[in-house]
């Protein structure tokens, strides 16, 4: 995935916000990849348009050589279905339907049966420690159960790729720790590429890669040995 | 994702605001439910006037003094009564005219030892019952030798029967009308009530000679009744009839009618008339409480898109396109109306049916109004359910998600 001179813009003529302004940057498969920097200054648009969820108002964004830009609806929201899986601070898991109707959601729009999508829900939660809660609502659920159930939902269809946008700033230090051994196991044991929006300094510290943003402009960008 | 999958997203959906679903669909609910019922009870009323014109005979027509274009007040207007000459003219005048008789009534008090009762006698000739295609079911009928010797008998209706000879036989009884003895020969068929409600039953038929000598004193009368040798020469002895009676009645060239020819159908096609203004009326009516429906479907749609804002950001965050969202809403709408509809027509055919009962008229169901009443609920799902499905699609799915 690659970004070449990125811009978004919202608003028009005086009151036009750079939310991004020129960003270059280029993410290998596999790596993960922690975004730091002040509120405003464009980490969850950078994520939004990683995820193709919305599209640069100028420069180009390539996910493997295409452009997306040339691609139809339909096909970005196949690639939001297969390639990518999200992770929001307010988990934003459907109300009133249950843990399981949710992390199956991604498998109605990937035209997988009901019997499969059921049983792959199944898997999906008990992977995330949350075998039996099946049936629980989100307004049954703590919040980092809520958001092992959106890590799931993220992961059910097999993605690529995560991006997550503040996974922990909702949550205590400790489901906070723990949402990050997961999110971090999901990089090391099945090779997902990790792209993660912090203010959390110990949740940055899981990556390997540490991104700044400033301004809509990337300030820096620096591995980090494990 | 597959049809099966939109629609049981779209009936949790529903489920999740029952009342509010429920209140939704009121609208499409009474629309096919009133057009239903009203469909039903016109369409019972028109079969039950129609079984009953038929009733009095098929080829049936009536002659009355008065002008057709006077007939309005019911009166004659001072045209002269019918006389047994002008039978006779029509007799040989009217190729088409297989039977003929003359017919004058009034309402009498009848006398059977201490019972009494206020009946419509009618002096009439044989051919009577059978223009009337009317039986005789005990007995027997009046004949050409009784109306010869002017004898003193008489065939009564059942409501008769029932009240001047309870629990006894009717037969060869004696019934004393206006200082009259008239011997019962013969019993009617039952009729029941008249469409216009009136006990059909309720009559005493006597010869016509007896009834112009002993009770009326004149043999004038104001009904021809006469039935044509077959349905379709209705038109020709009708034609022929009013040849005749113009010719004995001296009515000059140009001038008009000073009686009338009616045929029981006129009064049908009248009736389907009314029943077609009626249709008419109705189909507007639920024209546009299917509107209202549909514009309370809309409105309720759009409340629940902006609702569902995030929602739908949601699913468009795991891979719905716009066009799932789309169908997604659409289907819940149709949903929403289909339901209706079907709960309004069993609503309507219970209406129609209770209240057939109750107004004692055959309950129909109205085969065709059925699928179209479905098939309309539908399509108000379809129109009213698309603006707020699309506005529901168009959303970009990061606004979507943040929208508060
Ligand atoms: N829909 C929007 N309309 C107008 N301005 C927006 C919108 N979304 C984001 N912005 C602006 O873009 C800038 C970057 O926002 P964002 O990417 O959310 O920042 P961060 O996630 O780093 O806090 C902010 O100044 C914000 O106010
Ligand atoms: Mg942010």
């Amino acid at each position: 995935m690659r970004f070449a001179n990125v811009s978004r813009l919202y608003g028009e003529g005086e009151a036009t916000v750079r939310a991004l302004d020129g960003v270059d940057l280029t993410i290998e498969r596999g790596d993960f990849v922690a975004i730091t920097g002040a509120s405003g200054s464009g980490k969850s648009t950078a994520v939004s348009i990683l995820g193709c969820l919305d599209l640069p108002t100028a420069g180009q964004y390539f996910i493997e050589g295409h452009p997306v830009q040339s691609l139809s609806g339909d096909v970005l929201a196949a690639l939001r279905n297969a390639k990518f899986g999200f992770i929001f601070q307010s988990y934003n898991l459907l109300a009133r339907t249950s843990a399981l109707d949710n992390v199956s959601l991604p498998l109605i729009y990937a035209g997988v049966g009901a019997l499969e999508r059921e049983a792959r829900g199944y898997a999906a939660l008990a992977a995330v420690g949350l075998a039996g809660r099946e049936d629980a609502r989100p307004n049954q659920l703590s919040g980092g159960q809520q958001q092992r159930v959106a890590v799931a939902r993220a992961l059910i269809n097999a993605p690529e790729v995560i991006l997550a946008d503040e996974p922990t700033g909702n949550l205590d230090s400790k489901t906070g720790e723990e949402i990050m051994q997961l999110i971090s196991s999901l990089n090391e044991a099945r090779g997902i590429t990790v792209i993660m929006v912090t203010h959390d300094p110990k949740s940055a510290a899981w990556a390997r890669r540490r991104v700044v943003f400033s301004d809509g402009k990337i300030a820096s960008d620096t591995r980090v040995s494990a | 994702m597959n049809a099966r999958a939109t629609i049981s997203l779209a009936l949790s959906a529903l489920l999740r605001n029952r009342m509010r679903s429920a209140l939704t669909m009121l609208g499409v609910v009474i629309g096919v439910a009133a057009v239903l019922m009203m469909e039903s009870l016109g369409q019972g009323a028109t079969a039950y006037i129609g079984a009953t014109i038929s009733g009095m005979g098929s080829n049936m027509l009536m002659v009355v003094p008065g002008a057709p274009s006077q007939r309005m007040g019911g009166g004659s207007g001072g045209a002269a009564l019918f006389s047994l000459h002008d039978l006779d003219a029509i007799r040989r005048g009217a190729r088409d005219v297989a039977l003929l008789s003359p017919a004058s009534q009034r309402p009498l008090r009848t006398v059977v030892g201490g019972l009494n009762r206020s009946t419509v006698v009618t002096g009439v000739w044989p051919d009577y019952l059978d223009i009337r295609a009317w039986s005789v079911v005990k007995g027997r009928a009046l004949t050409d030798d009784d109306e010869r010797q002017a004898a003193q008998v008489c065939v009564i209706g059942h409501t008769v029967e029932e009240a001047l000879f309870p629990g006894r036989a009717a037969l060869n009884g004696e019934l004393r009308i206006h200082d009259v003895t008239c011997r019962v020969v013969g019993v009617l068929e039952t009729k029941g009530a008249s469409a216009f409600g009136m006990d059909q039953d309720d009559v005493i038929f006597m010869p016509f000679s007896t009834w112009s000598r002993r009770i009326a004193g004149t043999d004038r009368f104001g009904l021809v009744m006469a039935a044509a040798r077959s349905q379709d020469r209705i038109d020709d002895a009708r034609a022929q009839m009013t040849s005749v009676l113009r010719q004995r009645r001296r009515i000059l060239e140009g001038d008009e009618d000073d009686f009338a020819v009616r045929d029981p159908r006129e009064v049908q096609a009248v009736l389907d008339q009314v029943t077609g203004i009626l249709t008419t009326f109705l189909l507007g009516v639920a024209g546009i409480s299917l509107l209202v429906g549909g514009i309370g479907i809309m409105n309720i749609m759009l409340v629940s898109v902006t609702e569902r804002t995030r929602e739908i950001g949601v699913r468009l965050a795991v891979g719905a396109r716009s066009s799932d969202i789309l169908s997604q809403f659409i289907v819940e709408a149709v949903v929403l109306s289909a339901v209706g509809g079907l709960i309004g027509i069993g609503v309507g055919l219970g209406a129609a049916f209770g209240l057939a009962r109750l107004i004692n008229v055959p309950f129909i169901v109205p085969t065709a109004a059925v699928p179209i009443a479905f098939g309309v609920s539908l399509l108000v799902g379809v129109v009213f359910g698309v603006f707020p499905a699309r506005k529901a699609a168009r959303l970009n799915p990061l606004a979507a998600l943040r929208f508060e």
